[in-house]
């Protein structure tokens, strides 16, 4: 059973992605190619729906289907891809998504989760081997930031965000 | 100069924190060395070729003498008792232990100080024009700029894993004296049409492989918007740029392929786009930053006769090692860090401590690094100057070469570096001692050598009058020579004159240019005006003459 980093509780995932096993599941995270290719398909399934983004898959694509969509995951496929940075902040920031915004792949470590807290992802699916416990610590290794941020972490800013 | 807050403590305290988490689990085999490496790149260190290196951060330059002093207890106690000024402002240690970093990093975050983000692909120091706010052509004082965008930068969350790395040089003066036309992003201050300040931006400026001059995306940008505005080209970077070849990933090669005006568009539309979320930069934040850069308490004094009747030593020192400041009375020394038989920008920690209490006499306490690598006492009183050069003079700081030939740049090369083809030490004392004579010297003028052990270009052999690169050939250190490369207003790319020569060689070369250049002057032309006027070629036929070994 896969379990995620949400919102500090380590949480079993009630989400499923398209061709894991439970062709049936209520909640269906589904890539935005296919998205893309027949939306009419996936919006008019019953349960909730998510999409996941590829590090190059640009945002603005998904921008119609976000109010449909319960939760967007974003990949991190090593810790030095930081695209899925600004994909995170422009969904939260620019589009107003406020569904689960979901960081995943093997760039999602206990080194990173202070930064993606900050760029508004709230769900985390660590990285193999990753302990959720120390994860977790990680996101309070800092309690002041120097720029503007999600309202996830309670940090201390020179400056209220805009 | 600019003093932490108890938020700026918190977090670099918070960061060492983190960092000595970091060490302890990589030394516990909890990180591999793949997940170690960009960890420790963000906090300035590398595994070198002997021992870790630790680039220290000094923001713009700017060193309190409390700071200097801490430096030079920090050399002494986990490294050799020595330190080296880098192009970049700041200053590397070349054998600390790697478990002991952590400490050196908690006794830097005592004095104000850090390592954050001076290597990796993040944004790095912010550096600036060594004579910030005291030059006479100075526009505004560019260092209240550079700190409030240091703070912007410092762990971004969203740009702290950019696809390489990225520097940002400010500049208050039409003499570019901070290169600013060869950084990923070169603001250039103006005063705009109403007296406010604002910035020329330029992009995709870089040395290294396939060199760029950067060019101008935005004519005039309101200090209000500076913030928002980088933050726009570091999200277009930050998405586009390439990430599938470490040769083409600096923002240089995304603005050549889209070209610099598709660029700007793009820039701009993201700037509209994200002006609701992007920092804002409000007047009271300005001015609390501005207000820590406010002009010295000067004396009321007069200009003096400083060289009349005083020796002819004192009298080279102070044409050539002092520069003229806004303020009568005043007048900056540099700190030469290029005695014959020294390597370019090393300095020992009985040095550090001699030069801070001289600082603190003559000088408010202050000392700033140079992009050339050399300190600069920036505000002395001219009463003091022959009492100063009788102290440098004493240690060795205060040979009269600044702007000459060996007033030269130089990265550490082979023998420290892991990334370096070839030495440039063996070099540069070749070229010490061969243009030994200070007069001949003289004669030659302005005259700016920059040497890099690779093609990375720490030493900005790009735009040196001279260039010299290392290169490796069948394992043997080799040099390729360029000339007519500049970074100072007129920014230009020098051009390869032809073979590489071996290191042997590399003096006598040099000298056959030179005296080429003496051959074909006119009254009073300097050497990079002549290289101008006519070109390559004939320096090239000259280079070349005596030596059949570069075939």
């Amino acid at each position: 059973m896969r379990h995620i980093l949400r919102r500090r509780e380590w949480v079993a995932d009630d989400w499923r992605y398209l061709g894991e096993e439970a062709a049936g599941a209520e909640a269906l995270i589904v890539p935005l190619a296919e998205l893309r290719q027949d939306p009419a398909r996936w919006r008019t399934r019953p349960g909730r729906l998510g999409v996941r983004l590829g590090p190059a898959d640009r945002v603005e694509e998904l921008a119609p289907e976000l109010p449909a969509l319960a939760l967007v995951a974003v990949e991190f496929p090593n810790p030095g891809d930081g695209r899925g940075y600004s994909s995170g902040r422009l969904l939260r920031t620019r589009y107003a998504f406020a569904g689960e915004l979901r960081a995943l792949g093997a760039g999602v470590r206990q080194d990173q989760v202070f930064l993606l807290a900050r760029c508004g992802f709230d769900a985390l699916e660590l990285a193999a081997g990753e302990d959720p416990v120390a994860a977790c610590r990680a996101l309070d290794r800092y309690d002041v930031a120097y720029q503007p941020g999600a309202a996830l972490l309670p940090l201390r800013y020179r400056q209220s965000a805009p | 100069m600019y003093r932490y807050d108890e938020l700026d403590q918190a977090f670099v305290e918070q960061r060492v924190a983190e960092f000595r988490d970091q060490t302890r689990r990589f030394l516990a085999g909890e990180l591999s060395e793949e997940q170690f490496r960009p960890l420790r790149l963000r906090n300035g260190l590398y595994i070198q070729r002997h021992a870790p290196m630790l680039r220290i951060a000094i923001p713009y330059g700017l060193l309190a003498t409390a700071q200097l002093r801490a430096l030079a207890d920090i050399t002494r106690r986990y490294d050799r008792g020595y330190g080296h000024f880098t192009t970049r402002q700041n200053l590397q240690l070349n054998w600390p232990e790697l478990a002991r970093v952590p400490d050196i990093l908690a006794e830097l975050a005592t004095v104000q100080m850090h390592c954050i983000q001076t290597s990796g692909n993040c944004v790095r120091n912010v550096t600036a024009d060594h004579l910030a706010g005291i030059a006479p052509d100075e526009v505004d004082d560019p260092r209240p700029y550079c700190e409030i965008v240091r703070q912007w930068a410092t762990l971004h969350p969203e740009f702290t894993y950019l696809p390489r790395k990225f520097k940002i040089a400010i500049t208050g003066s039409p003499e570019d004296r901070a290169a600013s036309e060869v950084h990923d992003i070169g603001l250039q201050l103006r005063r705009g049409a109403d007296g406010g300040i604002g910035f020329t931006v330029r992009v995709g400026g870089g040395l290294g492989r396939a060199p760029m001059i950067g060019q101008v995306i935005c004519e005039f940008l309101p200090l209000a918007d500076l913030l928002a505005y980088l933050e726009a080209i570091l999200r277009v970077y930050n998405r586009h740029g390439r990430r599938d070849n470490i040769h083409k990933a600096r923002i240089k090669v995304l603005v050549k392929a889209l070209g610099a005006a598709r660029f700007g568009s793009e820039v701009e539309a993201e700037w509209h786009a994200g002006r609701g979320a992007a920092p804002s930069l409000p007047a009271a934040e300005i001015e609390r930053v501005r207000a820590c850069f406010r002009p010295q308490p000067y004396a009321q004094l007069a200009d003096l006769d400083v060289t009349g009747g005083r020796e002819v030593r004192f009298q080279a020192w102070y044409r050539y090692n002092t520069r003229p400041h806004k303020v009568p009375g005043y007048r900056a020394v540099f700190v030469a860090l290029k005695a014959h038989g020294s390597i370019p920008g090393d300095m020992t920690a009985a040095q550090m401590e001699a030069v801070a209490a001289l600082a603190d006499r003559v000088s408010f306490g202050l000392v700033r690094t140079t992009h050339t690598q050399n300190l600069l006492l920036a505000d002395v009183p001219q009463r003091e100057l022959h009492s100063v050069w009788r102290e440098l003079d004493a240690l060795g700081l205060a040979l009269p070469n600044i702007g000459t030939l060996t007033d030269l740049i130089a990265c550490p090369g082979l023998d420290f570096c892991s990334l370096a083809n070839a030495g440039t030490h063996a070099v540069v004392r070749d070229l010490q001692q061969r243009f030994d004579d200070l007069d001949y010297l003289y004669d030659l003028g302005e005259l700016e050598i920059k040497m890099s052990g690779c093609m990375n270009a720490c030493g900005h052999h790009h735009v040196g009058h001279i260039g010299i690169l290392g290169v490796d050939k069948h394992g043997e250190e080799w040099y390729q020579i360029s000339l007519g490369g500049s970074a100072n207003g007129f920014t230009a790319l020098g051009e390869v004159i032809g073979p590489s020569v071996p290191q042997r060689e590399v003096a006598a070369t040099i000298e056959r240019i030179v005296e080429r250049y003496r051959a074909l002057r006119t009254e009073d032309e300097r050497f990079i005006d002549t290289v101008r006027r006519v070109g390559i070629a004939p320096f090239a036929a000259s280079a070349y003459a005596a030596h059949p070994a570069a075939a």
